[in-house]
């Protein structure tokens, strides 16, 4: 038992209801699972899953430098953002290891919004009111804000029936949002997620979340939309090779050997960490972040170590499960570059037995279009 | 819990496994309480042959769900008798029939009353319970 007091969303009650299983996670109280993880997998893959991620934190800059205050601190590159998008970054440290990885919001011409994890919102919100200091208006709203995630290929279907408003959220481009009704609610609505799956974010005043929450798993019932804990979260994002922090990267590891160097712009100008990534750029990294699958009978898990085929650690899992997509065992870690490529053999130390694995090709499903394409 | 959900044949331990009297065997599986502590099984490792001897409270096997890894501990010393090979290839017997068909290995106890020691199912009730 922890002593640190745990927090609890405003939507904690609705999941007691549908019989969650309550666990520890970042200082908060979160569901695992509700009706069973592979369930709530497959429920997102195959028509819709309902998420509670109210425990991420939401920060708030404004005025006219607040872009570029944000700029300094990110890999990626916020100015080109026009109001309405988003992207996914990192927030590195000089050394250019990872302190965080977020989502930026331009919602205006000088209003920003910045989504940071649960178990680091403290370090985030310690860096982003520093940078702010003297240049620009910082808020941390996440004790206000909820978030909902509405993820899979049903999602928007979900949305035809929350009004006419939501019905026309289907024109939202990936990474794109905007300020909607939905069930009657003001919100917010990303196009984004952390699944692999289509579908939205829905950022909505945290008390107004158990009413979202309860409308939309009613309007999605018929359609096969499922309630989903963290348990099944992960499996999914695993099966999408969606870095998780603390697991794939962590403030001991760059952004560039965990495969994020799509996210780091070296030559936008200057930010905190540049220097170190422009070293570790024309250095090369000695590892690499792969995705691997086991062919021998065993699952990988966060923390075992990577052997080669002669028994010697070379590497590290930083995740592993078994994929209820796929029917494989599946996982993500470091490995030496020049064991890197897709087909490579190597083993997993499985608690003292040595099981076989292979490299595989990523992300372990196949992509799908956004539904608003493929009508 | 009721002990009414529980079989009126076996013994339980602390760490949620059961035990039935066969013969001279004890079969050794892990309770339904545990099975709904993991979540989907997916792979179950049986590390013990028949012949081995084992001491009471050792691991002869792991189980695995989705998200996490369970030691399997023998309940008394013994010699291993049997081990249920199906559920090498079928995991998710464990979901669907716990004390049954998803038994995992048979021992002969050292001592012919060491089941006695054993929770019956009034107290594995009771800890469940506690542990809720």
């Amino acid at each position: 038992m922890s002593d640190t007091p745990v927090r609890r969303t405003s939507l904690h009650a609705e999941h007691v209801r549908l019989g969650a299983r309550m666990v520890p996670f970042a200082g908060w109280e979160m569901p695992i699972q509700y009706s069973g993880i592979v369930d709530e997998h497959n429920a997102c893959r195959n028509a819709a899953g309902l998420f509670d991620v109210s425990h991420m934190g939401e920060l708030e800059l404004s005025g006219p430098l607040a872009g570029d205050v944000i700029n300094e601190r990110i890999t990626n590159d916020a100015s080109k953002l026009q109001p309405g998008q988003a992207l996914y970054t990192c927030c590195c440290q000089e050394s250019g290891t990872v302190l965080d990885d977020l989502i930026i919001y331009r919602a205006g011409a000088e209003a920003w919004m910045v989504v940071c994890n649960a178990s680091n919102r403290d370090k985030i919100v310690g860096v982003f009111e520093a940078a702010s200091k003297g240049r620009c208006e910082f808020r941390d709203r996440s004790d206000a804000t909820a978030l909902i995630a509405l993820q899979g290929p049903k999602a928007f279907d979900i949305l035809d029936r929350a009004g006419a408003d939501a019905a026309k959220l289907r024109e939202l481009r990936p990474f794109g949002f905007r300020d909607a009704v939905v069930c009657n609610l003001q919100t917010t609505v990303a196009r984004t997620g952390y699944t692999g799956e289509d579908g939205v974010e829905i950022f909505v005043g945290w008390d107004d979340a158990p009413a979202l929450w309860s409308q939309l798993l009613a309007l999605g019932a018929d359609l096969g939309l499922k309630p989903v804990g963290l348990g099944a979260r992960d499996t999914l994002r695993m099966e999408a090779k969606l870095p998780l922090y603390g697991q794939e990267i962590d403030d001991t590891i760059h952004p560039l050997e965990a495969g994020l160097g799509w996210v780091v712009k070296l030559d936008k100008g200057e930010f905190v960490g540049r220097s170190a990534l422009v070293a570790a750029k024309e250095k090369g990294s000695p590892r690499k972040l792969v995705g691997f699958e086991m062919t021998g009978r065993g699952i990988a898990r966060h923390g075992y170590e990577l052997l080669d085929t002669s028994g010697n650690v070379v590497g590290l899992c930083t995740s592993g499960s078994p994929s209820p997509t796929t029917g494989k065992n599946i996982g993500i870690g470091y490995l030496p570059v020049e064991l890197a490529g897709i087909g490579t053999p190597f083993l997993v130390n499985c608690r003292g037995k040595h099981i076989e694995a292979v490299v595989a090709k990523t992300p372990f499903i196949t992509k799908k279009r956004p539904s608003s394409t493929s009508v | 819990m009721s002990t009414n959900d529980l079989p009126a044949d076996c013994q339980f331990t602390k760490d949620h496994e059961w035990a039935r009297t066969e013969g001279a065997d004890l079969v050794v599986g892990i309770t339904r309480f545990a099975v709904e502590q993991l979540g989907d099984i997916t792979l179950v490792s049986l590390d013990v042959k028949v012949g081995a001897h084992i001491d009471e409270g050792k691991a002869f096997g792991t189980i695995e769900s989705v998200k996490t890894l369970s030691d399997l501990y023998a309940p008394v010393s013994g010699t291993i008798t049997k081990v249920n090979g199906a559920l090498n290839d079928k995991p998710e017997l464990v979901n669907d029939d716990c004390y049954n068909a998803a038994w995992m290995i048979a021992i002969t106890p050292d001592s012919p009353d060491a089941a006695n020691a054993l929770l019956d199912r009034a107290a594995y009730a009771a800890h469940c319970d506690a542990q809720h």
